[in-house]
């Protein structure tokens, strides 16, 4: 994780001349055809759904491919909301995993967490999926009304899932900061929570929001935690008690179905949209990376 | 555990290709051993829950001898009919009757190989045992929402059910449902398996699952009196059942009559029941 934006200006080792090996090219060539080619055949598979008639039946409220009503908006609408709520529930407890290793905490314990978050991050996602429809599952039943197999279960779970993420990247970027105010702000009679709570933070923040929209790239585009533990029915949810469906479960769900069908290819609509919220969010990521160089001061407090 | 069990059940195949079997007894595989003479490939496509059955007898096959080359493909019944009465595939494979129509216009010839019964179940701990056509009607519309309006205790009712194009879903929805109106907020589970797990777990579900998947841990209910068994299943006796078909242009020639003749060996049977379908005599 490279933080300091000197290091992709001008004085990088490998420029846009002659020099770069060319393994390197054909590696970055082959990297931009397939996600060109990616985009290019969902496109080319889309299209006719979305200029033909059916366009319009694709973009409605209801999904009963029985009365030929092929509606994937609750399914985006379940994807955002899903991804939203796991953010919401996992980035304050990432941003407090952080304070703990980074001061707030005392240092075994810290080493100890980091290690269990790193950890948690090679976990496969069906083990999380698995255990928690044995174990979350009848909780949350037992404590709302309906199966358990709701918007809450998978929300938990995602944000669990998610979490790993997003302190690896706040931490990344506290720990180069630590490491050059800590001595300072003790020096200035400062707590450690001092440090971390009004210089640390405030420091770090474009780092702080990067890990929050990987967060939601990683939520939005997982499958197997919504298939297993949303439920999967096609509407909108009223409460975190109510099943929702994910554009990402969807697809899973439809797969075997006719192929060429209108379902079918309703897919390559809902492939095109989850492709845009990816390419959205790996655009806001470099936005936040671009901007505000200059009024972050981390670059000149590096040792 | 799934490659464990595919080892165990290719090894009676790779022992039966060492030649244990060159005995006179013909063994159903026999018929595809290299020296047998039966050369060349065989295409198969159509409804979806013929696939598992395809699928383990075409290894087996191409396993004695892998020379052979056996496709199987999916698409749904319609397709199935399409592409073998066009001569694209030599096995069309279908979840329902032929029409007549399509019988005159291609000239097909159809094998009713097994029955697939859907059984309507739920957790063992509901004191439910039986619910009458209307009533499974009800529920699933979602116009019966508690389990005391049919004689169970005061608790919601929680709907489980397949996804679009599951052929487990075609036959419920159309045997027992009537193709009756379906809750939108019924939970969508994707196999067998999950159904069988989602029911075991909620103790105010009900769903649905092929005969074949009932066990321990969930329990099938009579419906409109008739008990969910395979034997009623295969008797008539249990009517939420489909007949699953291969289907020719013509009579069957070379591999494809070979591979028809295979799924109706006793080895061929087998596969069909541990697919979870019930086995019919030719």
């Amino acid at each position: 994780m490279k933080l300091d934006p000197a290091v992709q200006g001008p004085s990088r080792p490998f420029g846009r001349d002659a020099r770069t090996p060319l393994a390197l090219r054909c590696a970055a060539a082959v990297t931009v055809l397939g996600i060109a080619a990616v985009f290019g055949f969902v496109t080319v598979y889309a299209l006719p759904v979305l200029l033909s008639g059916q366009g319009l039946a694709v973009l409605s409220w209801r999904w009963l491919p029985a009365a030929g009503q092929f509606g994937i908006l609750p399914m985006v609408c379940g994807s955002v909301l899903l991804a939203c709520s796991a953010l919401l529930l996992g980035w304050p407890l990432a941003l407090c995993l952080c304070g703990w290793m980074h001061g707030l905490g005392p240092a075994r314990p810290a080493r100890g967490l980091r290690q269990l978050v790193h950890g948690m991050a090679a976990v496969p996602t069906v083990v999380y999926g698995f255990v928690s429809v044995f174990l979350l599952v009848p909780l949350v039943r037992q404590a709302g009304q309906g199966s358990g197999l709701c918007w809450l279960s998978a929300a938990l779970v995602l944000a669990l899932l998610v979490l790993p993420t997003m302190v690896v990247i706040m931490d990344a970027a506290l720990r180069e900061q630590g490491r050059a105010l800590r001595l300072t702000g003790a020096a200035l009679g400062l707590s450690p929570a001092q440090v971390f709570a009004h210089v640390m933070l405030p420091g770090a923040r474009r780092w702080l929001i990067t890990a929050g929209v990987f967060g939601f790239g990683r939520a939005v585009g997982d499958t197997l935690i919504p298939l297993m533990l949303a439920g999967n029915a096609p509407g909108v949810p009223a409460s975190p008690f109510d099943a929702l469906r994910t554009l990402t479960a969807h697809m899973a769900l439809v797969m075997s179905t006719d192929a060429g069908s209108t379902a079918y290819h309703s897919l390559f609509a809902a492939g095109i949209l989850l492709l845009a919220v990816s390419a959205g969010v790996s655009l806001a990521v470099r936005r936040l990376r671009g901007t505000g160089q200059d009024s972050l001061p981390d670059a000149e407090w590096r040792p | 555990m799934r490659r464990l069990h595919a080892i165990l059940s290719v090894l009676p195949v790779l022992l039966l290709a060492l030649g244990l079997v060159t005995v006179a007894a013909a063994a159903p595989l026999d018929a595809f051993a290299p020296q047998s003479g039966i050369t060349g490939s065989l295409d198969i496509a159509g409804g979806t829950a013929h696939i598992p059955v395809m699928k383990e007898a075409a290894k087996r096959i191409m396993t004695v001898n892998p020379a052979l080359r056996i496709s199987v493909a999916g698409g749904g019944s319609g397709v199935g009919v399409q592409q073998v009465g066009e001569g694209l595939v030599a096995i069309g494979n279908t979840g329902r009757p032929l029409t007549e129509a399509e019988v005159q216009k291609y000239g097909l010839v159809s094998f009713p190989f097994a029955i697939d019964g859907v059984a309507v179940v739920v957790s063992p701990a509901n004191p439910v045992t039986g619910l009458t056509g209307k009533q499974v009607a009800d529920i699933f519309a979602g116009t019966v929402t508690n389990w005391k309006d049919v004689g169970g205790k005061d608790a919601p009712i929680t709907l489980y059910t397949r996804e679009d194009g599951s052929g487990t879903r075609e036959v419920f929805v159309e045997k027992a449902l009537k193709k009756g109106p379906q809750a939108a907020t019924a939970n969508v589970v994707n196999s067998n398996g999950a159904m069988k797990t989602a029911i075991a777990q909620d103790p105010n579900s009900i769903g649905y699952v092929g005969i074949g998947h009932l066990g321990e841990s969930i329990r099938g209910l009579h419906f409109d009196g008739m008990v969910p068994t395979q034997d009623n299943a295969a008797s008539g006796a249990y009517s939420v059942t489909r007949k699953l078909y291969m289907n020719t242009k013509g009579a069957p020639q070379g591999l494809a009559k070979a591979f028809i003749d295979y799924i109706f060996s006793p080895e061929g049977k087998e596969i069909t029941k541990a697919s979870g379908y019930i086995p019919l005599d030719r």
